[in-house]
């Protein structure tokens, strides 16, 4: 199949849970090429729990994900993902440079090296954010923002046709976000896929132009205009699905995991 | 004699009752014996013996150098890539853990024969891990709790059953004890070659999968997400690690491996912060300190070569922490205190401008006394600021010839022009970074002091520059005090 046809990603019926503790009921969505779509929802909706689960990392209790019509194991090639900021050590011995770089690994393949082809493209990628001066920084020694971009560049150097990104805007200064979004849109342009999980929805309409309502299940996706309603938000954010969570607690029989899924 | 043998037994014995009270009570129960090995019969000279071994004319010699080199590289390089993965007590743990497999090797092959050891210690190492990961997945109890559940636990047993061998008859001269304390003595060539096989690993894993330990040790998520099987790769580290530890027990025993594996490490990442260099230098100074250990070891009588081995590791760590040339507390300190030093003298310079200031400086020198108002000290105080200023001539002191009546004449100091300069600078970035916080930042006049009293020593010339030309090379401060110019700094006078 020519994987220009299928869409960048497809999920059918997606469910899973934590603990026994349901986090996503039955989600259905296509994205389409090169659209750069917001994903918002209150806390503990399953918004990184969704992009964790297309990314193979979650465990899924039923439906499936296809990515570029295959599966997402065969797909890993096509795929960036930038982690949330919290799940890297920064105290690691590893310098600005070696972290971009590190976005090449796929492209370099088991027990080769980073060859000098790899560096030049991770350099052009430090530029684009504007970190190239800091580049034999180690990690831990940049602010929240710069250590953001970073992650950005690496995104960059994989040079991936989807990406999945978690909150990338998360802690970060005003300029940086600014510069973050204009450089999304960048990739939008070039017929990348971009799927963003935003905590901010103040800024959402502006930022995006397809939105994701999620609260444990797909309450809307599509064109910001349709989706971005006062009625479908009050269903996403107000009015507390309350049967919903109910059952949710009663199935996992103990509320003690509730923490660990309002933190993801 | 007897008295300092006694006095090691029990200085041994309060390590071990620090490292773990469970597992000593045990101990004590069957009074094992405490001995840690050295390599030479006391009877030749120091000079000979040191000779002996810096020319490896003995078989034995090159053995014990050959398989302390050997476990310092190994240790050194796995321990660097425990450490900056926080996970420097899973050693520990680990060493502890491998004990029974030891004991259960030995009972199945009844002989100290290394590879089935091996096969035993690591099987009962990996036990100890899965425990650990199970204890965490399956219950409340968090990470700390759980490898020491499984430290003191695995060790107990250990001890428990090595006991018994000893009392067995084929168990009697088996030195199966030297796994707990270290024995450097009985090495035999399959324990080299056993050695040599986990340094290959080690050195294999810190080649050919360098970038995949670097990505899964720094964003683990990440990792998965470009397909790295990264919990494959954990239990590799794991296996290699034991392999590590294992071969390294019989030189330095149970409780020290951890040792050999934090401490160069540790020392590397006070050296530098990437992980290629931290891999090289933790395995070199792993190495080095196996050396001179085994050597120190040699040469004086009664020391144990395993403790010797770590307590040279540790010296080279106290010396990097304290006499490195960049991150060395002694460098740190020497700096902090130059800096204070220089702070304390640009003070006192800029009291003297003031105080030359405040006579609309019609005179170019002040007394002590004035001095010593205006910085509020005591006049001792001030005598000494004003010799650590002439000190570094900064000012010149003269006798005050006007006023003839008073006796003994009143000290007048002036600056240099040298000590001129520095009080100008001083003073304009004072008032320059008090009126680019009032004009540029906004801040209130009067909030502005304090913090251009810790400026004014940090401010360099790029930066003044860069102000002058935001300010538009303002004249007065916000208090209306003029800002000297580089003009009068020139002049040597303000005008």
């Amino acid at each position: 199949m020519n994987p220009s046809v299928s869409k960048p990603l497809e999920i059918h019926d997606l469910t899973v849970a934590y603990q026994r503790k349901p986090v996503l009921y039955g989600v259905d969505l296509e994205v389409s090429e090169g659209t750069l779509t917001g994903i918002i929802g209150p806390n503990g909706a399953g918004k990184s729990t969704l992009i964790k689960t297309i990314m193979g990392m979650v465990p899924s209790n039923g439906g499936w994900v296809k990515i570029f019509g295959k599966t997402a194991q065969k797909s890993y090639a096509r795929v960036g993902y930038v982690p949330q900021r919290e799940s890297v050590d920064w105290d690691f011995p590893v310098s600005v440079l070696d972290v971009v770089l590190m976005g090449r690994y796929g492209h370099v393949g088991w027990l080769k090296r980073v060859g000098k082809k790899d560096r030049i493209i991770a350099g052009e990628c430090l530029e684009k954010v504007n970190m190239l001066p800091f580049a034999d920084r180690q990690i831990g020694k940049l602010s929240g923002g710069q250590q953001q971009r970073v992650f950005l560049a690496r995104a960059l150097a994989q040079e991936s046709d989807l990406y999945l990104m978690d909150e990338p805007l998360a802690g970060v200064d005003a300029v940086t976000e600014k510069a973050i979004i204009e450089l999304l849109r960048e990739l939008k342009n070039q017929g990348k896929t971009l799927l963003v999980v935003h905590h901010d929805l103040s800024t959402a309409k502006a930022y995006f132009d397809q939105l994701i309502l999620l609260n444990m299940r797909l309450i809307a996706s599509g064109e910001v205009e349709k989706t971005f309603t006062r009625d479908l938000l009050q269903k996403t954010y107000g009015g507390r699905l309350t049967i919903f969570t109910e059952v949710a607690d009663q199935s996992a029989g103990v509320r003690e995991y509730e923490k660990e899924t309002e933190s993801s | 004699m007897n008295g300092t043998i006694h006095f090691k037994k029990s200085m041994r014995r309060n390590i071990q009752i620090k490292r773990i009270g469970m597992a000593w009570v045990i101990l004590s129960l069957f009074t094992f014996p405490l001995h840690g090995e050295q390599i030479s019969a006391p009877s030749d000279s120091l000079l000979e013996r040191g000779y002996r071994f810096l020319t490896l004319s003995d078989e034995s010699v090159r053995m014990v150098l050959l398989g302390t080199i050997l476990m310092g590289l190994s240790c050194g390089i796995m321990g660097s890539l425990i450490v900056t993965r926080r996970l420097s007590l899973f050693g520990d743990t680990l060493s502890h853990a491998v004990l029974p497999g030891v004991a259960v090797g030995f009972l199945w092959s009844h002989s100290k024969d290394s590879w089935a050891i091996l096969a035993g210690a690591t099987l009962a190492g990996f036990l100890g891990v899965a425990l650990i990961s199970l204890l965490k997945k399956t219950s409340r109890i968090r990470q700390d709790s759980a490898l020491g559940l499984v430290l003191s636990g695995f060790y107990a047993l250990g001890i428990c059953m090595l006991t018994r061998i000893q009392k067995m008859e084929f168990g009697n001269q088996s030195g199966i004890d030297k796994y707990l304390f270290g024995q450097v003595v009985g090495l035999s060539s399959t324990d080299l070659w056993t050695m040599a096989f986990s340094f290959l690993l080690i050195l294999a894993l810190s080649i050919f999968l360098y970038k995949e330990m670097l990505v899964a040790g720094f964003d683990p998520e990440y990792a998965r997400s470009i397909g790295l099987p990264v919990d494959f790769l954990q239990y590799l580290l794991w296996l290699i690690l034991a392999f590590a530890v294992i071969t390294s027990l019989q030189i330095v025993g149970v409780v020290l491996v951890s040792a050999l594996l934090v401490i160069p490490a540790a020392t590397a990442t006070l050296i530098t912060d990437r992980m290629r260099p931290i891999l090289i230098w933790s395995g070199l100074l792993g190495c080095m300190a196996a050396a001179t250990g085994a050597f120190v070891s040699f040469l004086g009588s009664q020391l144990p070569t395993g403790p010797i081995i770590v307590l040279v590791s540790a010296s080279f760590f106290l010396s990097v922490l304290f006499f490195h040339p960049r991150n060395g507390l002694l460098f740190k300190w020497f700096s902090s205190h130059n800096r204070n030093h220089r702070i304390a003298l640009e003070n006192t310079l800029k009291a003297v401008y003031q105080e030359l200031e405040s006579i609309d400086f019609q005179q170019d020198s002040i007394s002590v006394g004035q001095l010593a108002k205006r910085r509020r000290a005591s006049m001792p105080q001030a005598h000494r600021e004003v010799s650590a200023l002439v000190e570094k001539q900064h000012a010149t002191l003269h006798a005050d010839q006007s006023d003839s009546s008073a006796s003994p004449k009143p000290v007048l100091i002036s600056l240099t022009p040298k000590g001129w300069g520095t009080a100008c600078r001083i003073v304009r970035n004072h008032r320059l970074w008090e009126l680019y916080l009032t004009n540029e930042a906004r801040y209130a006049p009067d909030h502005v002091h304090d913090d251009a009293e810790k400026i004014e020593h940090v401010l360099g010339e790029e930066t003044v520059r860069r102000i002058e030309r935001i300010l538009s090379n303002p004249r007065k401060d916000p208090h209306g005090k003029l800002i000297p110019s580089q003009r009068d700094i020139d002049r040597g006078f303000i005008s």
